[in-house]
């Protein structure tokens, strides 16, 4: 935390230093009382004047569902699309004004069902989005019917006899995605949450960051087994980059290798295993796929960050080196290669 | 002196002068029939001639070879006079195998020539084709001029020695049989030996080849006496200027070029591969030079997605596509409508439904175009008339989306995509201006607040310090663009919507009647169906019949001064290559009682089957 608060103030200043009001827009918030969207809001408000991007830089694109009404909250630009397809907008958004700091937010059915096949290639082709994806395992919007990353066997208003389909893991995809930094936080821990968000803003590439939200309404409890003060150090592992993998209200939990497979050992905390897993946000993307998938400690923070060139600097360069290897004479381009005058 | 020139002997034949010609070539798929065709094209325009192409493929890349499925066919009209069409019926046809010559033979005129590739004729390709005898030997051919030629036998002869293997001796017979055509329509060959020269510019052995095999065709032709005569077609009056021959793709991409050059927004092209449209995407993917961004999205939806958000940030955005695709984007076409951002929309018509005829031509998608959406979605829809017409109407449907702050849905179709004619190239400066409603003072700025005159809605972007704003598809409130469920609010959206791409008749020209301004007939066309009808008309005006025509290139809003022009005739004829689409809407708007003429079979209207309607329409057959 501390080493990221350095680079927090490393950032370039713009002009008189804006708060977190001034990214509330005048639009009265309408999510249900109670809905975890507030504390994102709220978490993301915050943040984003330490970002060092100017506001009228800032754009914050979504698609349809409770998760996607974010635009509307946030002073910047914004744009609130159509299902599923909020990628597809924000990807040209960057690629035609590089200078903007572009985000999407997204849901499990938003990004996941309807909208699977766009945030795919988002990742892949690294557009350098943001993509916050509000993971409540139901439907909210359309009233309590059951979500792609919803539990095998639940009951909801489409399955009341329990759900038949085999849930998604959002991480998994955006591995397999080529996503370059993958990351995971709960709406009921800000602190860790502003801490993954910053990174993720930082990070130059897309950015998917997995965020476990609880519906209220529709999905009460849905992270209870994982964010409930009772469990919560026994249950989750925040990874820290360079530093072993260690978890547990006393420190006497750690994650270590068995062969293709992770597994917990308890140990004495003053003792720690020399085995443990080191973290490590560029290793190959193996070991990232098998701490996504650890049921038990669930696994949170940036499981990887990785650097490759990005869409819209690609484009910018392509049309660039055209312009340097050949003027734009539109009369010439009219004229064709081939012409004959008639006289 | 050119090469050609130089080899000629004393024309010991008779050349025949005409006024016009057909000419088809046909072949297998791989037999290179669109490049002979299109070099001929370059040729004939360079003698002076107006003329017209209509490039006929399969939808199979390489569909078995030697049946009628892989048969890909090229036809031509030039002439002395002015052309509009391709022709209506070949007077020579070129078919390089037995299916090439059953798919054709029944549209060749009784007496016309068939120059045909002997080589090809054996049992198992005539098998392939579906003959049961020989059409070479049995007298089916008899109401036309065989002319059989070895051509795969003369070509190996032509480039024996030059250690060509056998399939790259075998790509040669092409030229081997343009050699021929060139000589029986007396045409130099400068063009295609420079042709040859620059493409195979890297393999002199294929220069040679190519060299050799249109050259020995050439001497064949004139040698072996085959023909027994030649013919000549004299230059066309043509206006004066510089020419290039243009096909309507290419001119739909050079549109939006201009369009964003003259505009000075740089452009967005958001597409997904499809026939007959990928080739726009791949002529703008070459002219990066000009600050075009090419975005070959994962599919339709995310093409037009991404033209939004192109256009939300600023860029002028365009996304082509043809019928199925246009079904895929209806939901997103619907969200410009909302968020009133520039958009242009090609959709390069298809035979439809569904996947339907892929590489045939149809006018079925204009009620898509007009009404193919949820709610109350006014979207304009231009039309180009012919392939050179494409680039005016990229243009204007780019000037219009801008002007009016509103989606624009410009059909053509695979007829005029594909076809091509000489196009008279206008100067940069001819092109109309682009005018834009001002973004005002930060302290009057509304993101719905709209200009009087155009009811556009300012255009205020990304990065523009205090403007910052959310829009979005649900409905919104007037003047401030926020989240409205009023009632009240919604009927005036939704009227003012409807009312601001009614402004746009402001913009649109006179209508051009040809003919008289009164009389028995008029007949109505939209899109590529242009040059049959014109064709026609004209004909029969000079039969002295009363019989006019107007050609729509706006369908919404229409021409204002169509009613009054609709009103002047007894009768009103519709030409569509649909089901009667326009004539739905003009009885519904006009309440006239329009008559149709309609043709469904994925091909364009030959003329004579206009006149072939009219007339039946003037006996009072219909």
């Amino acid at each position: 935390m501390a080493d990221i608060q350095d680079e927090l103030e490393t950032l370039p200043a713009s002009g008189p230093m804006l708060t977190a009001k001034d990214f509330k827009s005048d639009q009265m918030v309408r999510w249900c009382p109670g809905c975890g969207d507030f504390a994102i809001l709220a978490t993301v408000q915050k943040l984003m004047p330490t970002l060092g991007v100017k506001r009228e830089n800032t754009v914050f694109i979504s698609g349809i569902g409770c998760s996607s009404r974010f635009p509307y909250y946030m002073n910047t630009y914004g744009f609130h699309s159509i299902h599923g397809r909020a990628p597809t907008f924000a990807t040209a958004i960057k690629c035609a004004r590089p200078e903007l700091q572009v985000w999407v937010v997204t849901g499990d059915g938003d990004g996941l069902s309807i909208g699977g096949n766009h945030l795919i290639h988002a990742l892949r082709r690294n557009a350098d989005l943001k993509i916050l994806l509000f993971n409540n395992r139901i439907y909210g919007l359309t009233k309590g019917q059951y979500s792609p990353t919803s539990e095998i066997g639940k009951k909801t208003k489409s399955s009341p006899m329990g759900t038949i389909d085999t849930p998604i893991n959002p991480l998994a995809l955006a591995l397999a995605s080529e996503a370059s930094f993958v990351a995971r936080a709960v709406d009921t821990d800000l602190p860790f949450l502003s801490e993954v968000l910053g990174q993720a803003a930082r990070h130059k590439g897309s950015a998917f960051i997995e965020i476990f939200q609880n519906c209220i309404v529709f999905n009460d409890g849905a992270w209870d087994s994982v964010t409930a003060k009772e469990v919560r150090d026994e249950k989750n592992l925040k990874l820290v980059h360079g530093k072993p993998m260690i978890f547990g209200k006393n420190k006497d939990k750690g994650v270590r290798q068995k062969g293709f497979d992770l597994e917990v050992v308890s140990f004495d905390p003053a003792a720690p295993p020399r085995d443990l897993l080191v973290h490590d946000e560029k290793a190959p993307a193996q070991q990232a796929y098998a701490l996504v998938h650890m049921g038990e400690p669930v696994v949170q923070g940036v499981f990887r960050s990785v650097e490759r060139p990005t869409l819209d600097a690609l484009m910018t360069e392509q049309v660039a080196h055209a312009q340097a290897e050949k003027p734009a004479d539109l009369q010439k381009l009219l004229k064709g290669p081939e012409t004959w005058t008639v006289a | 002196m050119s090469e050609t020139a130089a080899q000629a002997k004393p024309a010991a034949v008779p050349i025949e002068e005409i006024e016009s010609a057909v000419i088809r070539f046909a072949g297998d798929s791989g037999d290179g029939i669109q490049l002979t065709g299109m070099q001929f094209t370059t040729t004939t325009a360079f003698a002076g001639n107006d003329l017209s192409t209509f490039p006929d493929y399969p939808a199979e890349i390489r569909a078995p070879v030697g049946t009628i499925a892989g048969v890909s066919g090229f036809q031509i009209q030039f002439a002395s006079r002015q052309v509009l069409t391709p022709g209506d019926a070949p007077d020579v046809l070129v078919a390089m195998n037995p299916a090439a010559l059953k798919a054709n033979i029944k549209d060749v005129k009784k007496g016309g020539i068939l120059l045909i590739n002997k080589d090809t004729f054996g049992q198992a390709n005539l098998t392939k084709a579906g003959y049961e005898k020989n059409p070479l030997e049995d007298g089916a051919l008899s109401d036309w001029r065989v002319i059989g030629v070895e051509l795969g036998r003369l070509t190996r002869n032509a480039l024996e020695g030059m250690g060509l293997t056998a399939t790259e001796t075998e790509r040669c017979k092409n030229f081997f049989a343009l050699g021929m055509t060139y000589w029986l329509y007396d045409r130099p060959m400068d063009a295609t030996l420079k042709w040859i020269e620059a493409k195979f510019k890297k393999n002199p052995k294929f220069v040679e080849a190519n060299r050799r095999a249109l050259l020995a065709g050439n001497a064949y032709a004139e040698t072996a006496e085959i023909f027994g005569h030649h013919f000549r077609v004299r230059k066309a009056p043509i206006k004066p200027g510089i020419y290039r021959n243009i096909t309507g793709n290419e001119a739909v991409a050079l549109g939006f070029v201009a369009a964003s050059s003259r505009s000075g927004l740089p452009l967005w092209l958001g597409s997904y591969p499809i026939t007959p449209a990928s080739d726009v995407l791949h002529e703008l993917s070459k002219h990066k030079n000009f600050g075009v961004k090419t975005f070959q999205a994962e599919d339709e939806i995310a093409a037009i997605g991404s033209a939004v958000g192109a256009a939300f940030a600023g860029m002028l955005a365009t996304t082509t596509s043809s019928g199925p695709g246009i079904a895929l984007k209806g939901e997103a076409i619907g969200l410009a409508v909302m968020t009133e951002l520039p958009l242009v929309i090609l959709n390069v018509q298809r035979g439809g439904p569904s996947t339907g005829l892929p590489t045939k031509t149809e006018q079925a998608d204009l009620l898509q175009a007009l009404y193919g959406r949820n709610g109350e979605c006014p979207v304009p829809v231009l039309a180009a008339a012919t392939p050179g017409d494409c680039f005016f109407m990229a243009y204007e449907a780019c000037r219009l989306a801008v002007k009016y702050m509103t989606p624009v849905m410009l059909l053509t179709d695979g007829y005029l995509a594909n076809g091509s004619e000489p196009w008279l190239i206008p100067s940069v400066e001819s092109l109309t201006a682009f005018v834009r409603v001002p973004v005002p003072a930060l302290a009057d700025f509304k993101p719905y607040k709209r200009d009087p005159e155009t009811l556009a809605r300012p255009w205020a972007t990304p990065g523009m310090k205090g403007y910052e704003h959310r829009i979005g598809g649900i409905e919104k409130q007037d003047v401030t663009g926020n989240v409205s469920y009023d009632p009240d609010n919604h009927e005036r959206m939704v009227r003012l919507r409807a009312a601001k791409v009614g402004k746009i008749a402001q913009d649109i020209p006179a209508t051009e009647i040809l003919g008289e301004k009164k009389g028995k007939v008029l007949l109505v066309g939209w899109g590529g169906t242009y040059g049959a009808i014109t064709t026609a008309v004209q004909n029969l005006q000079k039969a002295g019949k009363s019989v006019s025509s107007i050609h729509l290139r706006h369908l919404n809003p229409l021409p204002p001064d169509l009613g009054d022009i609709l009103a002047s005739f007894e009768h009103v004829l519709v030409p569509e290559l649909n089901m009667g689409q326009l004539l739905k809407v003009l009885r519904a708007k006009f309440l006239i009682p329009a008559t149709g003429l309609n043709k469904i079979k994925g091909q364009p209207f030959k003329v004579s089957e206009i006149e072939a309607g009219v007339e039946s329409l003037l006996q009072g057959g219909k």
